[in-house]
C-alpha cells in the first residue's frame, strides 16, 4: 500500500535554520546540513527546504547551499524560495533535488508551471500556499513574500489552476497555524483535498504525532508536512531534531488498512 | 566497474552518493571511451519519455550501448525513465523506445471500469515491492520492502515473466523488470534509504 508522507520542513535564513511562529520572530535551531544528515539516519520520508530570504529579498536560491543540501540528503528532496523561471528550476533539478516548489512566482503567472512542468515532468512541481484568514473571516487567501503580500488568490480556487496547469502536489501552508503547534487546520485540508486530482501535503500546526494521526484519519494517504515538531522538544521548545521511528509511525498510520 | 551514464538527465550523483558510501568504485560514462570499461551499466532518467530519448540518442553513446547491452550482454539497470526507455513506446510520447524488454509504457488509468480506486497522479511516496521472480537484486530487504515512488506512467510488459516485482496503486502493476541481462525499476533505489541501498549494492556486487 502506498503510505502516508511525513514530511520535515526546514525553513533557511541567513544560510541557517529557523523556526517562525506565525511566520514571524525566526528561531535559529541550527545547521542546515547538520539537519539533513539527522534525517538521512532516521530514514524521514521526504524533505522540504525552504529558503525564506530569496523571494523576500529579490535574489537568485542560493545554488551552492541546494548543492551541498542535495549531495548529503538520501531520501527525497523538495526545494523551494525565489525560483522565478524555466532555467533556475531545471539548475536546481541537476543538482540532485526531486521536486522544486513554486509559490509567488506561479501565483503571479500560473503560465510558468505549464512551462516548467512540460520540460521536467510534472512529478517534480510542487506548488507551496501560504494561506490566512482574516480574523471572523471565512475567507482563505493567498499571501506571499513571507506572509507579508495579500494577493487575495482564493487558495481552492487557485490550487485547481495550478493542476490545471499541470503542478504534481499541492503543499497547503497555514500561516495562522505555523508555529502554534495546536493542530492542522483541518478543514483546509479537507477543502483542498477534496477538490484536487493531485497529492496534497499539509503543513502548519502539528505540534504532536497525534495531530499528524487526526490528519491521516481525516484524508487518509496525505503528505503530513511539519516544521516545529521536528526540530523542538518539549514544552519549553528545546531544540533537538527528532522524527518518528518505525513503531510511532505505525501508530500514526494505524486508521488506514 | 559500474557505470552511470551521463547524457544529460537523472540524479546522476544520487547514486554516485550511494556507492561512494559503499565504497564501491564507480564512474560517470559520458563518451564511447568510458562506455568500453564499464562491467555494469546504470541508466538514470527523469521527466518527460521523449525528452530523455532525444538527450539519449544526442549523447552520442546510443549504439555503442545498444551493442553492448544486446550483444555483450553487460548488465544494465535502468532507473524510473531509465526504465521506462528498455520498452517499445510509451503513451507519454511518440518517439520509439530503446526495445530491449518487449512491452509499452502505460499512464495509469483509474477510470477504466475493473479499477476501484481513483488514485491522485502522480503516484507519489513510498508504497511496498511485491516479489514475483526471486533475484539476487532482492537480497537484504527488509520485510516491509518499501521504496520510494514518483511517477505517472508504468511499464506493461508484454510477457509477465519479466515482471520481477509489482506494486499495488489501484491496481497492481511491475515495477521493477528483468529480462537476461538487463532490469529495470521504477522507483528511486538512491532515494529509498537502507532497501535502495541494498538495492543498488546488490546490482553492483552480484
Amino acid at each position: 500500500m502506498l503510505y502516508p508522507r511525513i514530511i520535515p520542513v526546514l525553513l533557511v535564513h541567513d544560510k541557517g535554520l529557523v523556526k517562525t511562529v506565525k511566520f514571524k520572530d525566526p528561531k535559529y535551531v541550527g545547521d542546515p546540513l547538520n539537519a539533513v544528515r539527522i534525517f538521512n539516519e532516521k530514514e524521514a520520508d521526504e524533505l522540504i527546504v525552504i529558503d525564506i530570504d530569496a523571494t523576500a529579498n529579490g535574489r537568485e536560491p542560493d545554488f551552492q547551499l541546494i548543492a551541498n543540501l542535495a549531495s548529503e540528503c538520501r531520501m527525497p528532496l523538495c526545494y523551494g524560495g525565489g525560483i522565478k523561471n524555466l532555467e533556475q528550476a531545471k539548475k536546481i533539478l541537476s543538482l540532485g533535488v526531486e521536486k522544486i516548489a513554486l509559490s509567488s512566482s506561479a501565483i503571479a503567472s500560473p503560465q510558468l508551471i505549464a512551462e516548467i512542468a512540460t520540460q521536467v515532468g510534472k512529478q517534480s512541481v510542487v506548488v507551496v500556499l501560504d494561506v490566512s484568514k482574516k480574523l471572523f473571516s471565512s475567507k482563505y487567501e493567498c499571501w506571499t513574500h513571507n506572509g507579508k503580500k495579500n494577493t487575495k488568490v482564493c487558495p481552492i480556487e487557485f490550487a485547481q489552476i495550478a493542476e490545471q496547469h499541470g503542478a504534481g502536489e499541492i503543499v497547503i501552508n497555514s500561516i495562522d497555524n505555523d508555529g502554534t503547534m495546536k493542530g492542522y487546520d483541518l478543514h483546509l485540508a479537507r477543502e483542498i483535498k477534496s477538490r484536487v486530482g493531485m497529492p496534497v501535503t499539509v503543513l502548519g500546526g502539528a505540534g504532536s504525532h497525534e495531530d499528524i494521526k487526526n490528519l491521516i484519519a481525516q484524508e487518509g494517504v496525505v503528505g503530513a508536512a511539519a516544521g516545529s515538531l521536528f526540530v523542538f522538544k518539549g514544552k519549553y521548545k528545546a531544540v533537538l531534531i527528532n522524527y518518528p521511528n518505525k513503531n510511532e509511525k505505525r501508530s500514526i498510520i494505524s486508521s488506514l488498512k | 566497474m559500474i557505470g552511470i551514464i551521463n547524457y544529460g538527465l537523472g540524479n546522476i550523483k544520487a547514486f554516485s552518493n550511494v556507492y561512494d558510501r559503499l565504497n564501491i568504485a564507480h564512474f560517470y560514462i559520458s563518451t564511447r571511451e568510458d562506455l568500453k570499461s564499464a562491467t555494469k551499466i546504470i541508466l538514470p532518467g527523469v521527466g518527460a519519455f521523449d525528452h530523455a530519448m532525444g538527450m539519449l540518442n544526442k549523447s552520442g553513446l546510443r549504439d555503442d550501448l545498444d551493442e553492448a547491452v544486446l550483444e555483450k550482454k553487460i548488465p544494465v539497470l535502468g532507473i524510473c525513465v531509465g526504465m521506462q526507455m528498455m520498452a517499445n513506446s510509451s503513451e507519454e510520447g511518440t518517439m520509439p523506445g530503446l526495445n530491449w524488454i518487449a512491452g509499452t509504457v502505460k499512464k495509469f488509468d483509474f477510470l477504466a471500469p475493473d479499477v476501484k480506486a481513483r488514485n491522485p497522479l502522480p503516484h507519489m511516496g513510498w508504497n511496498q515491492i511485491i516479489i514475483q521472480q526471486d533475484s539476487f537484486l532482492f537480497n537484504d530487504l527488509d520485510e516491509e520492502k518499501r521504496f520510494y515512488f514518483l511517477h505517472s506512467y508504468y511499464f506493461d510488459c508484454v510477457d509477465k515473466q519479466h515482471s520481477a516485482a509489482s506494486a499495488k496503486y489501484g491496481f497492481e502493476y511491475s515495477c521493477v523488470v528483468n529480462k537476461e541481462n538487463i532490469y529495470g525499476i521504477q522507483c528511486h533505489p538512491e532515494k529509498s534509504h537502507h532497501n535502495g541501498v541494498s538495492f543498488l549494492k546488490n546490482f553492483a556486487v552480484n
